[in-house]
């Protein structure tokens, strides 16, 4: 099965690894990730104010692409793409006279009325290719690794684009087990990295990450899954200055929830891009005997 | 037909009807129509002197029917029909032609299409009074006891004002002990001790009343019947024990193996299979709860059997139903707790607890013999965290209204906090503080000022083990901070939400509930103890959230509206109701099917319908419906009601 994919900036950057590793794994479970053609930057925000239309346009453009390339779904890795375009879709849909606003400024485009679905892979992982099935495929069961899913704030807020219970998901805690790994709970699961905090108030994002990586910890998780770049990025490549700040934090791996499934499902861990990541979260998995 | 000798008075309203409508214009158009005998307008006919003058003319002239033209029927149709009785005209002789809500009020500024209007509207009502019959109200036998339902503080308090006033009373509660929720009480805020106070004076009254009948363990199986006549039938449910017999030596209570969840002590302690709710329940008998019970999971446990020394264990016993005749009805099924679980962010956790189980946990009588102690671990808390308007107030993760009580019964939580663990650190977040009765204010603030509990004016976003601890995230919206605790203890007051089985109730007695399961009063300041079933009312927290002043207050009311109902001989019944005609009617049922007030059946033996007169409301749904023309409405047959649309469309055909 063909799917149409947006992948949007970081994944072609600094994460690179959510981006090859999930392409690998879908064709290994049988779908083919087709990036579409011609996209642009999916807006990075949601924007809230009333008449900001033109903030709407990068990722409605991106919807536009979908359609005109004969596909009525598209599915994102990245949380924060899936956010804006999810939530642009919505805006077409639901308010006509801000769609044809936005339709009439971009003349030199097809009209857009909301016919595209937006999807998370994780989504297309529980509805389309189902836990069980991914069990089955499984190769190198990620037994005995204990890891703490985060969902971070955009795959769940607000309600109406949420792909699972607001409060208590579980979509990657299951995809976890069927993956033969242990989910361990925690109470940060889906409060805010901090997310552009970063930009101006890293101080801030330090405390942030310690206390979810740290709490994590307690709860006996000895890696994080995630989906978000951005998450990534604060709760990862800020570990350097952590361990500097925090005499009792000694680093934690954090993963893209599709870095573990390629591993389960036995593919190259080149796929990966580790080198990307801070610490060494391969030898967590090489000490676990998941790779050699 | 006789034709009837009718006067038509006209009333100006002061410039409410003359303002608009030309008066005068009206009386000379009507004055010579077909069976008008008099005419004349006078400033305000409900007036002293207006009345005068209808009586004069009805003397004068030998009236025998009037149309009273003014505002409309529900504002003084009864004051003109009383006038007209007591002139020896039948009272359903007298009719109101409404020229003002339907005529001069909307048309106001249009004088001319309001006149015509006007004489249109009368015109049509003589049509219909020239065919009216005479009529005398019906007579319905009235039976001077009352069904009860729910033996909280309501019912018992409805129960025993109506005994206590010489009625008998039938009390059924579903549960094995009168007391309802306030008997699970450690105390009441300003006043005090509950048990020994309050509970349980009323329910030893209950008791020993010669007036009541007490069926505990029971519920109303069925209904039928209309005011003064209700036909009930209870079920009481098999308890197991054989009440002759039992001497209440307590001896099987500790015999039994099983351990399950005790209700009154909301799961924060255990009892048997075979169990009395609480040491002051009434009645004083143990039941078997089948359920739980393991002969009646299929073992061979009767170890109940050999320990009872009077042999009143009967494992065979069955459930017996007892047929009871009422005059009224009153339904007091009182409230639940939203569940602590109802909200996701907060934890579930055995140290986040609701406040009826903190009751427990205060209560001398209850599992830590009223000590303060965390659930988990048995220890004593010292930051205890109170939070109010959970579920209340939040349409998004329960219910829109507010609760009315936690307000209050939160403080009066930090209170018995701070006196039994005075070291302790209690916080309250709330959204508002509602101390709206008499020393509610000054008790709250007593709270803050003098007790040093911490209020904090905020919501909490999330509630989570840490180790030994909960943490407590909120916002303090005064300060605009937020606030982070490590609590030992987390007392939610949820939402009182009414008692799941009130809707099916409601079912069987064809009263209404809301869109939360409360029962819907007949008018909600107006009546706000009736129903709209004639002979059923309301009490205490099955219509409302409410706290025990309120909830007494309720329940007296219900029972003052009763004992002025039964203070007649008999009851009356307007006369104006639906009646078949059996040589037309060909037994479809249809009527029997649309009818909301199950006033009618259809014969078994004839194959025709009959009208119970008595429950009829007159509402004439039957008589569109019937295809046979059989179902008629008195005095507002289908030839009346041509008659009135001929005039009414006549300008327009
Ligand atoms: C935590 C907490 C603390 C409180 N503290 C105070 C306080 O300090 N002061 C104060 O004034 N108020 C307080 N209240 C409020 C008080 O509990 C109520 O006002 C009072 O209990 C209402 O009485 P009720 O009879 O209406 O309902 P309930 O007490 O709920 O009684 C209803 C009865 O009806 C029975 N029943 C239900 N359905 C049926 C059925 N279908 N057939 C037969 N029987 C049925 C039930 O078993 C129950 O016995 C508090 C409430 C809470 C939640
Ligand atoms: S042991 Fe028998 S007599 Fe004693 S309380 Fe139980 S049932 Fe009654
Ligand atoms: S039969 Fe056994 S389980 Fe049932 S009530 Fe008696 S002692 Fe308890």
């Amino acid at each position: 099965m063909d799917l149409s994919y947006y992948p949007g900036c970081t994944l072609k950057t600094a994460a690179k690894g959510l981006e090859d590793s999930a392409i690998a794994s879908m064709n290994a479970l049988g779908i083919r990730l087709v990036e579409i053609e011609r996209w642009n930057c999916c807006g990075t925000v949601y924007s809230l104010a009333e008449d900001d239309l033109a903030h709407h346009l990068a990722p409605v453009r991106n919807l536009i692409r979908v359609k005109e390339q004969g596909s009525d779904r598209v599915v994102t890795l990245c949380s924060f793409c899936y956010h804006t375009l999810k939530r642009a879709n919505l805006l077409v849909r639901n308010d006509g006279e801000k769609r044809k606003t936005l339709n009439d400024f971009m003349e030199e485009e097809v009209d857009y009325n909301g016919e595209v679905e937006v999807l998370h892979l994780l989504e297309v992982l529980r509805d389309e290719v189902g836990w069980e099935a991914i069990t089955e495929k499984v190769k190198v069961p990620l037994q005995g690794l204990k890891v703490a899913p985060y969902y971070g704030c955009t795959l769940l807020r607000p309600q109406d684009v949420a792909i699972d219970e607001v409060e208590r998901p579980t979509i990657l805690h299951q995809m976890m087990k069927s993956l033969g790994a242990e989910a361990v709970d925690f109470p940060y699961a889906t409060e805010c990295c901090g997310s552009f905090q970063i930009v101006g108030n890293p101080d801030f994002i330090n405390q942030r990450a310690w206390e979810i990586l740290s709490s994590a910890i307690r709860c006996g998780a000895e890696a994080i899954v995630l989906t978000c770049p951005l998450c990534h990025f604060n709760l990862s490549q800020r570990q350097p200055e952590l361990v500097k700040r925090y005499s009792d934090f000694q680093g934690m791996p954090v993963f893209y929830f599709t870095q573990l499934l390629a591993i389960a499902l036995g593919i190259d861990p080149e796929v990966c891009h580790f080198e990307l990541s801070y610490g060494d979260p391969f030898s967590l998995l090489k000490s676990r005997k998941v790779v050699s | 037909m006789k034709e009837k000798r009718i006067g038509v008075f006209v009333c100006h309203c002061g410039l409410n009807i003359a303002g608009t409508v030309d008066v005068e214009q009206v009386v000379e158009q009507i004055k010579d129509y077909p069976g008008v005998a008099h005419a004349e307008h006078y400033i305000y006919m409900c007036s002293d002197p207006g009345q005068e003058l209808v009586r004069k003319a009805i003397k004068e002239k030998g009236l025998d029917g009037i149309i009273m033209s003014n505002c409309s029927p529900s504002l003084h149709q009864a004051t003109f029909r009383k006038l007209a009785a007591s002139e020896g005209v039948n009272p359903y002789f007298c009719e109101i032609a409404n020229i003002r809500e339907q005529c001069s009020w909307p048309h106001a500024g249009d004088k001319e299409t309001a006149t015509r209007k006007a004489v249109a509207i009368i015109k049509a009502i003589i049509e219909k009074l020239r065919r009216n019959i005479s009529l005398t109200p019906l007579v319905v036998p009235l039976t001077k006891r009352v069904l009860v339902i729910g033996a909280g503080v309501a019912g018992m308090q409805a129960a025993l004002d109506i005994a206590d006033s010489g009625y008998e009373v039938v009390l059924v509660e579903q549960s094995p002990s009168i007391g309802g929720h306030t008997a699970q009480l450690s105390e009441t805020f300003l006043t005090g001790d509950v048990i020994p106070g309050l509970v349980s004076p009323m329910m030893s009254k209950i008791a020993s009343h010669p007036n009541i009948s007490l069926y505990a363990y029971s519920e109303l199986e069925d209904v039928s019947g209309y005011v003064g006549n209700f036909q009930v039938s209870i079920r009481r449910k098999a308890t197991s024990v054989d009440e002759s017999k039992c001497n209440y030596c307590g001896l099987c209570l500790e015999s039994c193996p099983v351990k399950t969840a005790s209700e009154f002590d909301r799961e924060l302690a255990q009892r048997g299979a075979i169990y009395i709710p609480f040491l002051e329940a009434l009645p004083q008998r143990p039941v078997i709860d089948r359920e739980t019970c393991r002969h009646f999971g299929g073992d061979k446990c009767q170890a109940c059997q050999e320990a009872c020394p009077q042999n009143a264990i009967d494992f065979k016993q069955e459930d017996t139903i007892v047929e009871e005749e009422v005059g009224a009805i009153i339904v007091a099924t009182g409230y639940e707790l939203f569940p602590c679980t109802g909200i996701a962010e907060y934890a579930s956790d055995p140290d986040v607890i609701d406040g009826l189980q903190f009751e427990r946990l205060l209560s001398p009588s209850g599992p830590t013999s009223g000590e303060v102690r965390k659930p988990s671990d048995g220890k004593i808390p010292e930051q205890v965290v109170f939070l109010q308007c959970v579920g209340s107030r939040d349409p998004e993760h329960g219910v829109s209204y507010c609760s009315r009580v936690c307000c209050m019964y939160v403080a009066k939580h930090a209170l018995l906090y701070k006196q039994a663990v005075p070291e302790g650190q209690a916080y309250v977040f709330y959204m508002d503080i509602r101390s709206d009765a008499k020393g509610y204010e000054e008790y709250v603030k007593k709270m803050v000022d003098e007790e040093r509990v911490l209020y904090l004016r905020g919501r909490v976003s999330r509630i989570f083990r840490d180790g030994d601890k909960l943490k407590v995230w909120g916002s303090d919206t005064l300060t605009g901070k937020s606030i982070e605790i490590a609590a030992d203890l987390v007392v939610l007051a949820t939402a009182m939400v009414p008692n799941p089985g009130a809707k099916e109730l409601a079912r069987k007695l064809n009263i209404i509930v809301d869109q939360y399961g409360f029962i819907t009063e007949a008018h909600i300041k107006l009546r706000p103890v009736e129903t709209l079933t004639a002979g059923i009312y309301l009490a205490g927290t099955a219509q409302w959230p409410r706290d025990l002043p309120d909830t007494i207050a309720s329940a007296s009311g219900a029972a003052s509206k009763i004992l002025s109902l039964f203070s007649r001989r008999e009851l009356l019944h307007e006369p104006t109701v639906a009646v078949v005609d059996p040589e037309v009617c060909r037994g479809c049922g249809q009527c029997v099917a649309i009818c909301a007030f199950k006033a009618i059946e259809l014969d078994p033996v004839k194959k025709v319908a009959w009208v119970n007169e008595a429950i009829c409301d007159g509402c004439g749904a039957c008589a569109v419906t019937c295809p046979s023309g059989a179902m008629q409405h008195r005095n507002w047959t289908a030839r009346q009601f041509f008659e009135v649309i001929d005039i009414a469309t006549a300008e327009y055909v």
